[in-house]
C-alpha cells in the first residue's frame, strides 16, 4: 500500500545477506510490529505444565468472541501475504529462516519488535489459563526468535484482564534483555484506563518498559459501541475506534497522573485519527473538567507526552501533503515505523511513506523514535 | 456575524426533553394508562446529564431558553434571523427494550413536537423520531406522518443495537427515500450495550467522546452494506459528530476497500465517493483548534463544499457568544454551509406546509 515513488531504491534480494554489498546510506530500521506465529499449538507444549496442556487438549480455548479464532473471516489465509508461507510448512511468521531471508535481511532491519497474536491467552475467559498461555508464549518467543536472532525483541505478553498476574509476568521478564515491551490488545474487557489494569502500568513504569497496545482482542462486548458490523472491511477499518477508547480511557482515568513515566505505543491502528480525538478531548475537558478533577493538565498534554503510534497501516489520502499535516499535528517524535510482517497489509519501509517526507523525518520515524521508546540494549 | 447568518438553516436544535407525563397526553387510552399504572414518571438515559454544564450553555440555562418555542426562537431564530431551525428531540425512545412501548413513545414524541413546537412557530422543522428497535414500526411511523412536510428527516442514534447499514433497516430507507426524508444520525446511544468495543467507560466525558467512534461504525456500515447502491437518492446527515474525524476515517476505509473489496463486490466505487455523494455533517461540534490555519487544512481534507450543514446544536454548550462558525471560511462556502447545502439535503424543506 504505497503512496508514491520509492524513497530509496528497492533492495536487491540476492545481495541482502551480504553486508558488504548493502548500500552505506541505507537507514537502519526499527520495526514496531512483526508477527511471529506458532507452527502448531504444540510449539507451546514445552512451556506449559501438564495440567494446562491437558486442559487445552480437552477444553480448548474460551475466547470472549465466542469463537476459537477470529469472528470475521480474513480476506486471505491467516491474513497473510501469499508469499510469506514457509516452504518447510507452518504458518506465515513461524519460520525464522524465511523471516530473515524475506524481511530482516532483505530490508536491513536493525530491530523488529515482536507482537504475538492468536493463541496467547489474551482474549481467554479462564484467567488462570490465560496466565499460563501468556507465560508459555513468552518462553516460546524468547527461545524460538529472540535467542537465535537478537534483532528480534520479544514482547511480554500479559493476561491483562488479571492485572496482578500480568504484573507478576512483567516482573518475571523485566530483567531479560530479550524483551522490549509489555504487550496488550486494544479490546480489553474494560476500557484500558480502568483501575483493574493499573498493576500492569505500575510494573511497566517500574521497569522502564513501554506498553504496546496492539489492535484486536475480544472484550466480550460487540466490537463497536454501535454493535457488530457484518464485514471484515468494517472490522479492519474500525480498529482506530478501539485505539480511541484506549487513549481516551488512559487519559480520563488519570493513568498518566498516577504513572508519570509510562510510555504507551498504539500498534497497527494507523494514526490519522489521533488529532481529531485530541482536539475533541481538549474541548470536552474544558467544558466538563469538574467530572475529572484528578486531571491536572489538558488531554492533549498527556497525549503528547505519553502516546506513540506505529505507522502501519498508514492512511493514504490522495494528496500526501494531507498526511504530512497529520504527522505534524501528532509530532514527528511520536511515530514509529511498523511493517506488520507477514500480514497482507504489510507496509514496505522503502515505499510506504510519501516521497515529500524529508530524509530527516523519515530517519526519525524509521530509526530514531524507536530507539527512544524501546529498550533495545 | 449576525448579518451573515441571516436566512440560515439551523440543522440541529434541541427542545427540552418532555416528561413521560407530558408525552402521555398524546397517547391513546391504553398507553396513557400504562404510563400511569406502571409509574413511568421518569425516563431519562444517561446521555446529556441534565445539570452538567455541557448540556445547556450557562446563559441559555439561566434564561430557560430551551423550554418553549418562544424562548428557543429568542435565543436562535429571532436573534440571528435564521430562516428555519430543525428540531431533534432526544427523548430516549430508543432505550425501551419493549418495541411496543418504544413505538408508543415515538408516536407520542412526534405528536408532541407537532402540537407543542411546530404548530407554534412556522419557521420550525423537525426530525421524525423512530422506534428504531423495530424497523417495521419505524416504517409505520414514517408513513403515518409523511404527509406533514414540516418533518424533513428521520432520526436514529449513533449507537443502537446493530449497525444501521444492515439489511434489517432497509425498509426504513426505502420509506425515507420514497418520501424525501434524509436519514439523520444523532450522537447518542440506546445503551443496550456498552458505548465502546471495550466496555463501559467511567465518565460521561468518555461516553461523549466515544460518540464520534459510533459515527465511524455507522458510516462504515452504511457504505459497506451497499445502502447507497440500493437507495441512490438517500442522504445521511451525521449530526453532532465532530466532523474532523471524517477524512482520516475515509482514507482508512478507502485503503481497506482497495485491499479487500472482493468482500463487498456491490461497491462500484470508492467509499470516499459514496461519502461525498450521500453523507452530510452538521457543524457543531467542529473538533479542531480555533485558528483559521488548522480549519483551512481540515476543509482541504474534506474535499467538498457540499457536505457541511450549519447547526448551533442549541442548547448544548459547543461555543460561546456567537462563535458558531469555524474561522476563516470563504464567503461562497459560508453561504453553502448556511443555506444551500441544507436545501439540497432536505428536499422537504422547500415544501410549504
Amino acid at each position: 500500500m504505497n503512496l508514491d515513488a520509492p524513497f530509496v531504491a528497492e533492495p536487491r534480494h540476492e545481495s541482502a545477506a551480504d553486508p558488504e554489498r548493502q548500500p552505506k546510506a541505507r537507514l537502519q530500521i526499527i520495526d514496531g510490529d512483526v508477527h511471529p506465529a506458532l507452527r502448531t499449538p504444540a510449539d507451546l507444549k514445552p512451556y506449559l505444565s501438564q495440567r494446562w496442556w491437558e486442559h487445552f487438549q480437552t477444553w480448548g480455548g474460551r475466547r470472549r468472541s465466542g469463537m476459537s479464532y477470529e469472528p470475521y473471516p480474513k480476506s486471505q489465509p491467516r491474513a497473510s501475504r501469499r508469499d510469506a508461507w514457509p516452504a518447510e510448512g507452518g504458518a506465515p511468521g513461524s519460520s525464522l529462516r524465511l523471516m530473515r531471508e524475506q524481511y530482516l535481511d532483505a530490508y536491513g532491519i536493525e530491530y523488529g519488535i515482536l507482537g504475538p497474536l492468536g493463541l496467547t491467552g489474551q482474549s481467554e475467559f479462564n484467567l488462570d489459563f490465560a496466565g499460563a498461555l501468556a507465560s508459555a508464549v513468552n518462553d516460546w518467543q524468547r527461545e524460538s526468535f529472540s535467542v537465535p536472532e537478537p534483532r528480534l525483541k520479544s514482547a511480554i505478553v500479559v493476561p491483562y484482564d488479571d492485572g496482578e498476574a500480568a504484573a507478576r509476568e512483567i516482573d518475571k521478564r523485566a530483567d531479560d534483555p530479550a524483551f522490549a515491551q509489555v504487550f496488550m490488545l486494544t479490546r480489553s474487557q474494560e476500557p484500558a484506563g480502568r483501575k483493574r489494569y493499573w498493576p500492569i502500568y505500575a510494573a511497566a513504569e517500574r521497569h522502564g518498559l513501554p506498553v504496546g497496545m496492539h489492535v484486536f482482542g475480544a472484550s466480550g462486548h460487540p466490537y463497536t459501541g454501535a454493535g457488530w458490523p457484518s464485514y471484515y472491511i468494517e472490522e479492519s477499518s474500525g480498529h482506530s475506534t478501539s485505539c480511541q477508547t484506549v487513549v481516551t480511557s488512559l487519559v480520563m482515568e488519570g493513568v498518566f497522573e498516577r504513572f508519570p513515566k509510562l510510555k504507551v505505543v498504539i500498534i497497527e491502528g494507523g494514526f490519522g485519527w489521533l488529532p481529531a480525538l485530541t482536539w475533541r478531548l481538549d474541548k470536552l475537558f474544558e467544558r466538563m473538567r469538574s467530572e475529572v478533577p484528578h486531571l491536572k493538565r489538558r488531554p492533549s498534554e498527556y497525549i503528547r507526552e505519553h502516546i506513540w503510534l506505529t505507522t502501519q497501516p498508514m492512511e493514504e489520502p490522495k494528496d500526501p501533503r494531507q498526511l504530512l499535516d497529520v504527522m505534524e499535528w501528532i509530532g514527528w517524535d511520536r511515530l514509529l515505523f511498523a511493517s506488520d510482517y507477514p500480514h497482507w497489509d504489510f507496509d514496505d519501509p522503502f515505499r510506504a511513506f510519501p516521497a515529500a517526507l524529508s530524509r530527516e523525518r523519515l530517519q526519525q520515524i524509521l530509526t530514531g523514535n524507536g530507539k527512544a521508546v524501546y529498550r533495545l540494549a | 456575524m449576525t448579518q451573515e447568518l441571516q436566512g440560515a438553516i439551523d440543522c440541529d436544535l434541541h427542545p427540552r426533553l418532555p416528561t413521560p407525563k407530558a408525552l402521555s397526553a398524546h397517547m391513546d387510552e391504553f398507553w396513557r394508562d400504562t404510563v400511569e399504572v406502571r409509574g413511568i414518571d421518569v425516563w431519562d438515559s444517561m446521555a446529556y446529564p441534565a445539570n452538567a454544564p455541557f448540556t445547556v450553555r450557562p446563559d441559555w440555562r439561566q434564561a430557560r431558553a430551551d423550554a418553549n418555542p418562544a424562548s428557543l426562537a429568542a435565543a436562535t431564530l429571532d436573534r440571528f434571523a435564521f430562516k428555519h431551525g430543525i428540531l431533534n428531540c432526544l427523548f430516549p425512545v430508543q432505550t425501551f427494550r419493549d418495541e411496543n412501548l418504544g413505538a408508543a413513545f415515538a408516536r407520542a414524541t412526534n405528536d408532541w413536537i407537532r402540537r407543542e413546537w411546530l404548530d407554534k412557530d412556522p419557521r420550525l422543522r423537525a426530525s421524525l423520531v423512530l422506534p428504531i428497535q423495530s424497523p417495521a414500526r419505524s416504517v409505520e411511523e414514517i408513513e403515518r406522518l409523511a404527509g406533514d412536510p414540516r418533518f424533513v428527516q428521520v432520526l436514529a442514534l449513533a449507537m443502537g443495537e446493530t449497525p444501521l447499514g444492515k439489511p434489517r433497516y432497509w425498509p426504513i430507507y426505502a420509506a425515507a427515500e420514497k418520501h424525501g426524508f434524509a436519514l439523520g444520525i444523532h450522537a447518542g446511544s440506546s445503551y443496550h450495550q456498552a458505548v465502546t468495543g471495550s466496555g463501559w467507560p467511567s465518565y460521561f466525558i468518555e461516553d461523549y467522546a466515544a460518540q464520534a467512534a459510533g459515527f465511524h461504525t455507522q458510516l462504515g456500515s452504511l457504505i459497506c452494506e451497499g445502502v447507497f447502491v440500493k437507495y441512490p437518492k438517500l442522504k445521511v446527515v451525521l449530526i453532532e459528530s465532530g466532523v474532523s474525524w471524517l477524512p482520516p476515517y475515509l482514507w482508512r476505509l478507502a485503503k481497506s476497500w482497495r485491499g479487500v473489496r472482493q468482500e463487498v463486490p456491490w461497491l462500484d466505487r470508492s467509499p470516499e465517493e459514496f461519502a461525498r455523494d450521500h453523507v452530510r455533517l452538521t457543524l457543531q461540534p467542529f473538533d479542531a483548534p480555533p485558528d483559521a490555519a488548522h480549519i483551512g487544512r481540515i476543509m482541504d481534507q474534506l474535499q467538498s463544499d457540499t457536505m457541511l450543514l450549519f447547526a448551533t446544536d442549541f442548547p448544548h454548550w459547543q461555543f460561546d457568544d456567537e462563535a458558531m462558525l469555524p474561522a476563516g471560511l470563504p464567503p461562497e462556502l459560508k453561504r453553502k454551509i448556511l443555506i444551500d447545502n441544507a436545501f439540497a439535503t432536505y428536499p422537504r424543506l422547500g415544501r410549504s406546509p
